[in-house]
């Protein structure tokens, strides 16, 4: 049944043995902090890779809504319309010692 | 004869794709450079260069405006997966540093780590990176 706060979430491939091997869920939710409620909701221990315990956004996860990193607008707050693409994607990343 | 069942601890990376890593660690030295490669059941079919935004010359981190492009337009379009994440070390040996084990976030991946710490004769590796744990995964040709 669709919800009329539904937003397309688009699930990396680390991430699909949560999601039963889906790449795409739709979920409610007004903002990324509410999609990523109702994320841990449907499919539990998600939500502890996309938060840390203050609830801001995981350093190395990055989330996309429409194309733009959801950092340079409100973060988790980041208010969502209904049909919104939300991507999700963990960082590919590293360093040297100095 | 039956043929050798695909090793976990083996991956294929053709000699152009390792020519073109190579080519990509040079060209952004003292930088790191990084990149991925797409390919079917573990095996490569295209190199994807990418851009490294992290700051200085001892970090990458891929753009993640260009994987989320990746992974979930450009590969499932051309019907590819991600199988390998290649990067540099300008000055260090072609082993996984603590930084490179802690943010492996892609346990099914292939680490491809370029040295070129000694720059006439670049040395190319293959990790699995997963819960810390490094083995090796030999590079065939
Ligand atoms: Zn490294």
């Amino acid at each position: 049944m669709p919800e009329s706060d539904a937003v397309n979430v688009l699930v990396p491939t680390p991430l699909r043995s949560f999601t039963g091997g889906e790449g795409r869920v739709v979920v409610p939710g007004g903002t990324v902090a509410e999609v990523f409620d109702a994320l841990e909701a449907r499919y539990p221990g998600i939500g502890e890779r996309l938060r840390d315990d203050s609830g801001q956004i995981r350093r190395f996860v990055n989330v996309f809504v429409n194309g733009r990193n959801v950092r340079e607008i409100d973060g988790a707050a980041t208010t969502l319309s209904p049909g919104d693409e939300l991507g999700i994607i963990p960082a590919m990343a590293g360093g040297t010692p100095a | 004869m039956t043929e050798a069942p695909p090793s976990e601890s083996r991956f294929s990376l053709p000699d152009d794709m390792r020519q073109a890593i190579i080519a990509h660690a040079r060209r952004d030295a003292p930088r790191e450079c990084c990149g991925i490669i797409a390919g079917r059941a573990g095996l490569p079919v295209r190199l994807h260069p990418t851009t490294n935004i992290a700051e200085g010359n001892a970090l990458y981190e891929i753009d993640p405006a260009e994987l989320i492009d990746l992974e979930f337009h450009t590969m499932p379009a051309q019907e590819t997966e991600l199988v390998a994440i290649y990067h540099s070390h300008p000055v260090s040996p072609a082993v996984p540093s603590a930084t490179d084990i802690a943010l492996a976030f892609w346990p099914d991946a292939v680490y491809i780590i370029c040295s070129l710490a000694d720059s006439e004769q670049p040395v190319v590796r293959g990790f699995h990176i997963r819960d810390g744990a490094v083995s090796e995964v030999d590079l065939t040709s």
